[in-house]
């Protein structure tokens, strides 16, 4: 049975509960509804929930672990003689399940039945003319072994969804009775419907807390593999960045410094830009603009956060690029080589980050009080003095927490590097150099490889781990900055 | 004493300073430069701030207007029965077995016809050579258009042909006759025909619907690609983030605003939404690729994949807009819910809720539209490299069948070699902006329409 079929069947059984559970409190208390302890809503809700909920967040936990569960039981199978040079045990599980997909399908449109498929001493020759006569793709890597490990693979993957549907079923049909039988004037199905959709609310604020732990770990055990196949020093400490994709590790260079160093000097040029004009704007929207420019103007530079950072990048590539290249390049100063440079993506990095710094520092600046204000003006100094002596050196520390933020964004920043920053690794003061970043090479490591077995894919997980670490840090020493002065001022 | 013989020496100094208040002396106006320097300052950098708005905006609207036209050349082709149905007896099975191959010199042939009865001067003297002024994709075209109705073969009909991508850039101004000197695709004699034809108007720049409705197409033809197809792809991926994270970060905040009790683990939900909410969005991308495809064997490219990961990343966002909305509402209104007999649930989910909706929905819609511009984590879950090329088949297919999305196939087409791709991923965005546009305007609406100030 399909899953969504289930999932249909059981939210019908709900309806039914519902029902059921309403109709059945109501004739507890003779049809007067007054002699229940709760609203009739409550019993049928009470039904239906028994009902639906233990069966799907069953369906749901076993469905996400069920793939890694076959996995590593038919993982046990493959003898490590399978297992060839430069290979590994990642890649061949990848062929057993592709395999066992070609199996399904080959089942499916009868080249090969049930009991053929099903069947551990089958013909292995057979078996390969079969499916590929079916039209699933083979490959070289496939052996008896493998093609046995797909076997018990597909046979326990059905197991494990039947396991899912009846499950599920017994759980739903389960909670039903259960919570029918219960049900009559006397139970307290308000007080029990109430704790149930606590608990429910509960879990989706915890759901934060599982992203945090989901992304903890996924980069954790990643790092650690990558670390089991390069040296974390020669990672950590490494002057040159080359991997290679021709033979597996051994010849990469993999350190992270060139590419920490571009992330950073392309960080400072956007905050160059991006920093003094959104302070500067800030400034003058909070102490000079008369409430009409204020309401025109911030808006307009908000519309700079709204765009996606799609644009920006094309922005990069396609216009700021080409235009810096006209003024820098061989035909201007002769300072450019290529469109694609340090300039070119933090120059425009600073654009996206105008507002960001602007819209922090104006509510910042509005936090200061206002008496500071009229005791400096009153004391006879101009508007721009009081701003410079008072009111800047009180929100200092609340624009150095935005300014960190904004670098912090700066330096996750994605799109506009991938596309305007260049692709080569480089130590160097130029900044109209193309230079690359983290992020850009997490991007470059990881499209199109679904293999992740090699340094060169694994290392990715590494970069994003050091990113993660350092843009945690800035918002955490960003967040504790900005909450200790709005605490000094409240 | 000694104070006062000081202050007394000083006094003719200070009287040199201020002769007289009507007067501003040196230090006065000094210091009111400085005033009007510093108000400049501001106001230069807001000045900046928005001629970078408008250069962004003004090169994307100039850029990305020519996306949205398209070159037409109108033949007459003729549909010689003896070539496309040899055996004579419009089976549909027979007529499928002439390929492409067999349509193409027909269009040559209808063209270099045109060519020869308008007496237009061209040194080409094969039909052949004319193939350099259509779509590759003609001949599919046409193909396509005589198996629908096999009863135009024999006859001669009037097609309107695509022009191919350097015929388009010339009409737009994008590509010139020197830019094609070293062209092995087209020679600028190609472009005398082009003029002659435009003249005579069977030649003709129409507006670009399949632009906007129709699929990706392949490296060598830029005429036929649109962006259709993703944008199905980014609707079932909003589809996935809507249905998730509204729930769970209503269901979420409730809890915070209303439920939680000051605790360590409130604080620890507190402080990993905050986190969160600043964490950079290709570690989302991370995150779902060892997740959803590493580790539960997700399809990859697939919307659904997209949407649980876009989902996961809007959640702080609606969370945070929820909770703000929620605050709003007075206590009074909780107060009197309680005061009557209501239970707390009923109190929050009868009375707070509904009257926090408008903002709720605010929030959420900024959310979505923050979702639909994004590309970094939809690059690592195998969104890009995918042409987009055919629309999913049913419900179940647009969720878990690979696609693109608007956004990654605007990132695609900007990477290809073909400068006519970079007209379509301008005009890509200016779609995806209309999106937001149309989102955020939404959205303001609802605020001011709904928006209860107490």
């Amino acid at each position: 049975m399909p899953l969504y079929w289930l999932v249909l069947l059981i939210l019908a059984l709900g309806v039914v509960g519902f029902f059921a559970g309403r109709h059945r409190a109501l004739a507890s208390a003779g049809g007067n509804g007054r002699d229940l302890h709760s609203l009739p809503v409550f019993y049928g809700s009470n039904v239906m929930f028994s009902a639906i909920i233990p069966s799907l967040a069953f369906i749901v936990i076993v469905s996400i672990a069920l793939p890694g569960f076959v996995s590593s039981r038919v993982s046990h199978m493959v003898p490590a003689s399978e297992v060839q040079e430069g290979s590994s045990l990642n890649l061949v599980m990848a062929e057993v399940r592709r395999v066992s997909d070609g199996l399904e399908n080959a089942v499916a449109s009868g080249a090969i039945s049930e009991e053929m498929a099903r069947d551990p001493g089958a013909d292995f020759d057979d078996m390969t003319a079969r499916l590929k006569d079916s039209g699933q793709i083979m490959t070289a890597a496939l052996t008896a072994n493998v093609m046995q490990a797909a076997q018990e693979y597909r046979a326990m993957s059905h197991g494990g969804h039947r396991f899912i549907v009846i499950g599920a079923l017994v759980l739903a049909i389960a909670g039903f009775a259960w919570a029918y039988l219960r049900t009559n004037k006397d139970f307290r199905a308000r007080n029990f419907v109430e704790r149930g959709v606590l608990g429910l609310l509960i879990f989706a604020a915890s759901v934060a807390i599982l992203t945090t732990v989901g992304i903890v770990l996924s980069l954790i055990f990643n790092t650690i593999e990558f670390f089991n196949l390069y040296k974390a020093s020669d990672f950590f400490f490494g002057l040159t960045w080359s991997p290679s994709f021709s033979g597996r590790g051994g010849s990469s260079a993999l350190g992270l410094i060139p590419l920490l160093w571009g992330t950073l000097f392309i960080s400072f040029i956007a905050l160059l830009v991006a920093v003094p004009i959104g302070l500067f704007a800030a400034i003058y929207l909070s102490e000079y603009a008369s409430p009409k420019v204020r309401s025109i103007a911030k808006p307009a530079l908000e519309v700079l956060a709204g765009i996606p950072t799609i644009v920006y990048g094309l922005f990069a590539l396609l216009t700021i690029g080409p235009l810096l290249m006209s003024v820098f390049g061989r035909d201007g100063l002769g300072w450019m080589n290529g469109a694609s440079s340090v300039m070119t993506a933090g120059l425009v990095m600073g654009i996206m980050l105008i507002p960001f710094v602007s819209s922090l520092s104006d509510d910042i600046i509005n936090a200061v009080p206002q008496t500071m204000r009229d005791g400096s003006l009153g004391l006879g100094a101009t508007q721009s003095e009081t701003i410079r002596q008072v009111v800047m050196p009180a929100a200092l520390p609340g624009i150095v927490g935005a300014i960190i933020l904004a670098a912090s964004r700066a330096i996750g920043e994605t799109m506009i590097v991938v596309m305007g920053a260049g692709a080569a690794a480089r130590l160097s003061l130029n900044p109209f150099e193309a230079m690359t970043t983290v992020t850009a090479k997490i991007v470059s490591q990881l499209t199109g490889d679904s293999d992740f077995a090699s340094p060169e894919a694994l290392v990715a997980f590494a970069l994003g781990m050091s990113l993660f670490v350092i843009t945690l840090c800035l918002n955490i020493l960003a967040l504790q900055i900005v909450r200790k002065y709005r605490e000094q001022y409240e | 004493m000694t104070d006062a013989t000081a202050s007394l020496s000083e006094q003719p100094k200070k009287s040199k300073h201020a002769a007289s208040l009507l007067v501003a002396d040196a230090r006065t106006k000094r210091r009111n430069a400085a005033e009007r320097r510093f108000r400049m300052y501001g106001i230069a950098a807001i000045a900046v701030g928005l001629v970078f708005l408008v250069i962004l905006l003004a090169s994307i609207v100039r850029n990305g207007i020519p996306a949205f036209t398209q070159t037409y050349m109108t033949v007459s082709v003729e549909l010689p029965a003896d070539k496309l149905d040899k055996k004579g007896n419009r089976d549909l099975a027979d007529l499928k077995k002439v390929s492409t191959f067999g349509y193409a010199p027909l269009i040559d042939k209808a063209i270099f016809a045109k060519v020869q009865v308008l007496g237009i001067e061209t040194p080409f003297t094969k039909p052949k050579e004319m193939r350099a002024l259509v779509s590759a994709s003609a001949p599919a075209q046409l193909r396509d258009y005589v198996l629908n109705d096999p009863s135009v073969i024999g006859s001669t009909v009037e097609f309107k042909v695509l022009n191919s991508s350097r015929v388009d850039g010339y009409m737009k101004g994008r590509v010139t006759r020197d830019s094609v000197a070293r062209d092995k695709n087209i020679d600028a004699e190609h472009f005398d025909i082009v003029d002659a034809m435009v003249k005579q108007g069977s030649v003709s720049r129409v507006f670009n619907w399949a632009f906007v409705t129709g699929a990706d197409a392949s490296e060598s033809r830029p005429e036929q690609a649109g962006i259709g197809v993703s944008m199905i792809g980014s609707f079932f991926m909003m589809l996935v983030v809507l249905v998730l994270s509204l729930p769970l970060g209503v269901a979420a905040s409730i809890y915070l605003e209303e439920f939680a009790a000051k605790n360590r683990f409130t604080d620890l939900i507190e402080v990993n939404i905050s986190n969160l909410a600043a964490v950079p969005s290709i570690v989302f991308g991370i995150l779902g690729l060892a997740v959803f495809i590493q580790f539960m064997h997700l399809p990859q490219s697939a919307p659904l994949v997209g949407g649980l990961v876009l989902t996961l990343m809007t959640l702080p966002t609606i969370i945070i807009s929820t909770r703000a909305s929620l605050k709003a509402v007075p206590p009074s209104i909780r107060d009197a819910a309680l005061g009557v007999g209501a239970s707390k649930m009923q109190s929050v989910f009868h009375h707070v809720l509904p009257l926090a909706a408008p903002g709720i929905l605010t929030g959420t819609i900024i959310g979505l539209a923050q979702a639909l511009g994004e590309t970094a984590p939809l690059l690592l879950i195998g969104m890009v490299g995918y042409i987009a090329s055919n629309y999913p088949d049913g419900i179940a297919a647009g969720f878990l069948s690979p696609n693109s999305s608007m956004p990654a196939q605007i990132y695609e087409w900007s990477k290809r070699a073909d400068p006519a791709y970079y007209e379509r991923a301008w005009g890509g965005i200016i779609i995806l902006l209309l999106f937001l546009m149309t989102m955020n305007i939404i959205a303001i609406i609802l605020r001011r329409r709904f928006e209860r100030r107490w």
